[in-house]
């Protein structure tokens, strides 16, 4: 009985194909064995968090590097014993209590918040009131600009009226309104507030409207074709329609106001974040206000961040 | 007295002003068409046709001339003259449903909210969109849009369907997808349709008459060819029968002999 070829099928061929050695047929490599496999290279497993964490860094990398780059920067221009303006080891070590005790003065519990009224408060206690203000002013401003904004985008009586006093309004300078704030309100306070508003308003206004302004003649038809009543229109059609802009507008505004504030405090002294500048300013203690100005630009942005986001949930949502 | 038509529009003139004084759109346009016909209006660009259909919305006043639905004067927009849009003008911040529920809110009065609901899936379901009832426009292609531009129309019950060059922005395959579409809906509902288009073929497939206007300003209508083809209609058996062809070609002679392309005619 012959035994199966080991070589399979392949068998008679192969020993036409093998060559003779001293030590006997080498036969073919049996095709079969051959695997017919592609050798892809194998990554290792990356967990989705750290590809995550890879993208960030990625991404936060080049952020770091100038932010180093910038400090060598500075520290060297600045950093001999005659500069006049500090350098960054100078700022570290003369603000030092500000920088690491920014809520000295603040009391922050579960429930309960209170900033120490006057006397020697963080600088965090004193962005905390000035965000306070904005917080009051932005509101009303926001409010009130989305308002007359959809009332000068829908009727062009109210456009052509209005529009001229805005354009004229807006160019005024923040700084520019305090003496009239101070008159109207004799008080630090609300001139503080009016202040802001009077800031952020304009291009919350003028963005709506020109939101409105803007809705496409498509949606209009589609209004009256299904003769949707005035308030359906503002709600199903205007509103949604609009929402863009006027984050445009809010975004700008909440900017603004931000720079308003600052300019305001200085000038009027007590609390808040401007106040603690001119203080520092008065004081000649320069590298406060150093520290002062990176946490401005810092809550600024945070601001800037808060109502893009907010107008991106409300524009997914509507 | 005489009987006025289901839809019927008596001297029509719209005048538009603009900078060199008024411009004459249409010039005494008389149209009747009975109920559950279907009319294509065909013309060359910037001859006044979507002005007429607007005219039959609501959205343009006529200056002369008045238009009466069921015998009632027409004077502004209203859901039982629903609009499929060229451009679908569904609202991208609603989803499919959402879009067609808005629609049905207006005119289904005294129906439930599940009757409702039923009625949106019911006509997504005809033009074969319930799938992607929860998908905002955006999501979707052109002759989907399309078909949901429909959908939220014949939601309506609308007692005259305008249709402004609705397939106007789709491919070639799209488009006869659609028209199929069209087609079965009108075997379905047998609605009173007025239908703008570009597209001879189009016209003569799907309409019972094909209104050929002349070239603007002042366009008139200047043939008004009834297409008597069997309904149900199907594409492949109606290009081997003669009365499509005639009927084709007394549109294209019409449209490329009579009264050429103004636009050909500069170039």
């Amino acid at each position: 009985m012959a035994s199966p070829s080991p070589n399979g099928k392949k068998g008679p061929s192969a020993s036409a194909g093998g060559s003779t050695t001293e030590l006997g047929v080498i036969l073919p490599y049996p095709e079969e064995a051959i695997a017919r496999r592609s050798f892809e290279p194998v990554a290792a497993p990356v967990h989705p968090l750290m590809r995550r964490m890879r993208g960030m860094a990625a991404s936060m990398l080049p952020t770091l590097v100038m932010l180093v780059g910038l400090l060598a920067f500075w520290q060297l221009l600045c950093g001999s014993p005659d500069a006049v303006f500090p350098s960054p080891l100078k700022v570290w070590q003369e603000s030092h209590d500000v920088i690491v005790h920014p809520f000295k003065g603040v009391d922050i519990g579960l429930t309960h918040f209170s900033i120490q009224n006057g006397g020697d408060v963080g600088i965090a206690g004193h962005v905390l009131t000035s965000l306070s203000r904005v917080l009051i002013g932005y509101s009303m401003a926001a409010v009130v600009g989305v308002a007359l904004g959809i009332l000068i985008g829908q009727s062009v009586f109210a456009f052509r009226a209005l529009d001229p006093l805005f354009q004229v309004l807006r160019t005024v300078p923040p700084l520019a309104w305090l003496p009239i704030s101070l008159a109207i309100f004799q008080q630090a306070q609300p001139s503080a507030i009016f202040l802001i508003f009077i800031t952020a308003i304009w291009p919350v206004i003028l963005n709506t409207a020109a939101g409105v302004q803007t809705i496409p003649a498509a949606y209009r038809n589609v209004a009256k074709v299904l003769a949707l009543n005035p308030f359906e229109y503002f709600t199903r059609i205007m509103l949604p329609a609009t929402v863009p802009h006027m984050f445009t507008g809010l975004r700008i505004g909440v900017g603004m106001s931000w720079l308003a504030i600052v300019a305001a405090e200085m000038v009027q002294g007590g609390t808040g974040v401007g106040f603690f500048i001119w203080d520092s300013y008065n004081s000649s203690l320069l590298t406060d206000t150093i520290v002062a100005l990176i946490w401005i630009g810092i809550v600024g942005f945070a601001l800037d961040r808060i109502v893009a986001f907010a107008g991106r949930v409300i524009g997914r949502a509507s | 007295m005489k009987q006025r038509s289901y839809l019927a529009l008596e001297g029509i003139t719209v005048e538009f002003p603009t900078k060199a004084g008024r411009f004459r759109a249409l010039d005494g346009i008389d149209l009747e068409v009975d109920k559950g016909q279907f009319v294509a209006l065909i013309g060359h660009s910037g001859c006044g046709k979507s002005t007429l259909l607007n005219a039959v919305a609501g959205l343009v006043k006529p200056t002369r001339g008045a238009i009466f639905l069921d015998g009632q004067i027409v004077d502004a927009p209203g859901p039982d003259r629903a609009v499929v849009f060229q451009d679908h003008s569904l609202l991208p911040w609603l989803t499919v449903e959402e879009n067609v529920r808005l629609a049905v809110d207006k005119t289904a009065g005294g129906k439930s909210k599940s009757e409702r609901k039923e009625w949106v899936m019911h006509n997504l379901e005809l033009v074969q969109m319930g799938h992607a009832a929860a998908r905002r426009p955006g999501e979707l292609s052109g002759g989907m849009k399309q078909r949901v531009g429909i959908a939220r129309a014949i939601a309506m019950n609308p007692r005259v369907l305008l249709m402004d060059e609705p397939f106007g922005a789709l491919d070639a395959l799209t488009r006869a997808a659609l028209q199929d579409v069209v087609m079965d809906l009108q075997a379905r509902l047998n609605n009173t349709v007025l239908m703008i288009t570009h597209d001879v073929d189009e016209a003569v497939l799907l309409a019972d008459r094909v209104v050929m206007m002349t070239n603007g300003p002042a366009a008139r209508i200047g043939e008004d060819r009834a297409v008597s083809l069997a309904r149900p209609r199907n594409r492949l058996e109606a290009i081997d029968v003669p009365e499509y062809a005639d009927a084709r070609s007394a549109v294209i002679h019409f449209l490329h002999e009579r009264y050429r392309n103004p636009a050909t005619l500069a170039a």
